[in-house]
């Protein structure tokens, strides 16, 4: 680790947090549905939406048919995305000519775009058309996104709200959502993009004659546009195999720091308006910084990790200056490498500027520490933030049990129904990651050597396949890559992951808005425990930490903590 | 659920107009009227002929060339179309080699390159010239790995080590104000300015 290396990481930081800060202000607006200063030229457009759709947007809707709304919507998503790519060789544009996606991986990637999660078992510039790259996976990254921040928003208003029987209107929540924020920053986005590098063009391929006389035939294709709203949306599926690594993915340092920021800033920003949209910023604050200090954990974990080298390689007459370089790309340095890893997997991104499975163990133990809980710091746009909603609720009924009294959190009782639905969602993360995971081990004999599933034998390749669900479970997307997920049994078990992880996750915790909507605000007293000081940062950290290492440390220990002695003591597998 | 069908299905419609056509199609057209070299993939020219992308790295495996990364790309196999084999440098299929710290596979791979370069734990050659990249695809080697290959390619061209070794100084790109980046040299850039320099 160098101070150079910790300055490029606070540089990176502090730009977020300085422009995160307007932005929440926005986004508080575009979601309590005030004037921003785009409402002249989008706000026509916006009534156009409406009117097609047949949507009254003075009228909003309870829980239930805000659940509805979202289904239907996932629902009418998933059915057009597979149908555009099982039929992508008779539509136009589809330059390299390539056939039909196959049922499974069309099954898999279809769920994996209207959940958020991103997840690659195609090769972008091996199987989709430019149709499906811009119609489909385009699409979703905006709309996946927009939906998230939807689900978040009727959350927040249910804080915000006494004694409410609605929680807002999806339509108009997700139609402002694209409108207003993602839309316009992408457009920007995107030609930022471009002037650093990036291509953008119908063309399919192009062929060079290098400098030793062989053919290169070099992929290319509309890459700035989605690359952008690929990060900014918290979606991760890359244009190209290799994702971000790519050189047309993140040609330099300064597309490097772009994509770490477009990553970060929405999360931020969200989490900090909607402290504006309770009308008490500190609240957000408290839960900005708590989300901050595990951030920053992570990427020391991963930076101290990684700048140390692997020592087997040490041994061999390999140079440890540069540390672990496998799997790497040499313009973008270890410390922004570590914050992309974080930072990616602290929300539910999942693009890749490095191959996290050729990370030392412990370095790539923290991608997967960080899905395993959800990818909720910062988190994925909108699900970031009910997501750590649904962990202070579960903070502050720890901390009511402490002195017996109920709890509350922001003015609203927290009661059995509640705690109830609050553990219902966290629970269906270990179900579905340990039973998938011990599913294909037990079932398919995935841990075989012979068996063509992983690239790698001994822990690591029990660590290959936890990541994969973690992944999938948290509509991540990253992968560790060795796994060979392009086949039957892991794109339709990914497939479910992805489903429970969003829907099994999202419906109680749409409930849970309902039900706190319809409570009473009651004011803030002596006795009532406050959620914006250092305490309850402190609080909330030791319930993450005795959650989520509890349910996960027997598995843990015997992928990535056990390779790290074994490879200390230099085995190799 | 069915009163929720129409603006499910309007929805789609309209999103997938507007940020699945709209929105790449005039991103792709502003592109290419202000930034028409980066938006068609930072094509370099010789003679009229493309010959690769500043940003992409290609094979270079002759003594007179300086060599990139090892790469771990791969294509199918012509004979049989289930199997891969190894292709460095394929610009159409991004890949890592995906090796875990404790891969077998790796540790092999690293020692006969540590071998082939002369290295050794009291002589450690730099780590870029024994690692794949993330993509396959890195365009840039350390300035530590051109130095190593200075007297190779020197000899190779016959030309004075003093003059390959300028080349290289002249194709480092240090960080931006000594913070941002890393110090690194583009190979395909340094071996066409090689090709021109031995014309002369």
């Amino acid at each position: 680790m160098t101070i150079v290396g910790w300055l490029q990481i606070f540089f990176v930081l502090a730009a977020v947090v300085a422009c995160a800060i307007p932005i929440s202000s926005y986004i508080a607006n575009v979601l309590d549905r005030k004037r921003t200063f785009l409402t002249p030229v989008l706000a026509p457009v916006e009534r156009g939406f409406y009117k097609l759709a047949g949507v009254d947007p003075a009228r909003e809707q309870g829980w239930v048919a805000y659940t509805m709304a979202m289904l239907a919507f996932s629902v009418v998503g998933f059915l057009t995305l597979y149908a555009v790519q099982r039929l992508q060789n008779v539509f136009p544009l589809n330059p390299q000519g390539f056939d039909p996606v196959a049922p499974d991986l069309a099954f898999n990637t279809s769920i994996s775009f209207i959940t958020n999660t991103n997840w690659q078992n195609y090769g972008g510039e091996t199987t989709m058309s430019h149709l499906v790259q811009m119609l489909g996976l385009t699409v979703h990254n905006f709309v996946s996104a927009a939906t998230g921040l939807a689900m978040a928003w009727a959350l927040v208003r249910a804080f915000a709200r006494s004694e409410a029987t609605t929680i807002g209107n999806f339509w108009v929540d997700l139609t402002r959502s694209v409108l207003y924020l993602l839309l316009p920053i992408s457009v920007i986005g995107a030609l930022v993009l471009v002037f650093c590098g990036v291509p953008q063009t119908l063309l399919g391929s192009i062929d060079a004659t290098t400098l030793e006389g062989a053919k290169q035939t070099i992929s290319l294709g509309p890459v700035a546009s989605q690359e952008f709203i690929k990060e900014m949306g918290t979606n991760g599926g890359g244009f190209f195999n290799a994702n971000s690594t790519h050189p047309f993915e993140n040609p330099n340092i300064w597309s490097n720091i772009v994509e770490i920021w477009a990553i970060l800033v929405i999360p931020v920003a969200s989490v900090l308006a909607f402290g504006r949209s309770i009308g008490d910023q500190r609240q957000g604050r408290a839960i900005l910084v708590t989300m901050g200090i595990l951030l920053l954990v992570g990427v020391l974990v991963v930076y101290w990790s990684e700048a140390a080298g692997n020592p087997i390689l040490t041994a061999l007459g390999v140079d440890p200056a540069q540390g672990n370089l496998e799997g790497k790309e040499l313009r973008f340095g270890n410390a922004l490498t570590a914050l992309f890893a974080t930072g990616t997997t602290g929300t539910s991104t999942g693009a890749v500027n490095a191959m996290h499975d050729s990370f030392m163990p412990l370095a790539g133990m923290i991608p997967m520490f960080n899905m395993l809980a959800g990818c909720i710091w910062p988190g994925g746009v909108g699900a970031g933030l009910y997501g750590f909603l649904v962990v202070a609720i579960i903070a502050v009924f720890v901390a009511g049990l402490m002195v017996g009294r109920t709890p509350e959190y922001l003015g609203k009782k927290i009661e059995t129904r509640e705690m109830k639905l609050a553990m219902l969602a966290v629970l269906i993360y270990p179900l579905v990651v340990l039973g998938f995971s011990a599913a294909s081990v037990l079932l398919q004999g995935t841990l075989d050597p012979d068996g063509n599933w992983l690239t790698n034998a001994g822990p690591h390749g029990l660590s290959e396949i936890i990541y994969a669900f973690a992944s999938q479970n948290a509509n991540n997307g990253s992968a560790f890559g060795g796994l060979s997920g392009n086949n039957l049994w892991f794109n339709t078990t990914g497939g479910l992951a992805m489903f429970f992880g969003r829907f099994a996750y999202v419906i109680p915790v749409l409930a849970l808005a309902g039900s706190l909507a319809a409570k009473k605000k009651v004011p803030a007293s002596v006795g009532t425990f406050p959620t914006h000081g250092a305490l309850f940062v402190g609080l909330l950290i030791g319930v993450i930490i005795i959650l989520y290492l509890l349910q996960y440390f027997p598995a843990l220990a015997l992928g990535p903590v056990v390779e790290h002695f074994l490879m200390l003591g230099g085995k190799t597998f | 659920m069915f009163s929720q069908i129409r603006p499910a299905i309007v929805m789609i419609v309209l999103f997938s107009t507007l940020t699945g056509v709209v929105y790449p199609l005039a991103i792709t057209g502003i592109a290419q009227v202000v930034a028409a070299k980066p938006a068609n993939g930072s094509l370099l020219t010789r003679d009229g002929v493309v010959i690769g992308s500043a940003l992409i790295g290609q094979q270079f495996s002759g003594d007179g060339y300086f060599h990139g990364r090892p790469s771990a790309t791969n294509t199918a196999d012509p004979n049989d179309a289930t199997k891969t084999i190894d292709a460095p440098y394929n610009a159409a299929n991004s890949s890592g080699s995906n090796f875990g710290p404790t891969s077998l596979k790796l540790h092999d791979r690293v020692k006969a390159d540590v071998e082939a370069l002369g290295g050794s734990p009291e002589k450690p050659v730099p780590a870029d010239a024994v690692t794949t990249s993330g993509s396959g695809l890195d365009p840039d080697i350390s300035p530590a790995f051109a130095r190593l290959q200075v007297s190779r390619v020197a000899a190779a061209r016959k030309l004075p080590e003093a003059r390959v070794q300028a080349l290289v100084t002249n194709a480092t790109a240090q960080p931006f104000l000594g913070l941002l980046g890393e110090p690194r040299v583009n190979v395909l850039q340094l071996n066409v300015s090689l090709d021109l320099l031995a014309a002369k």
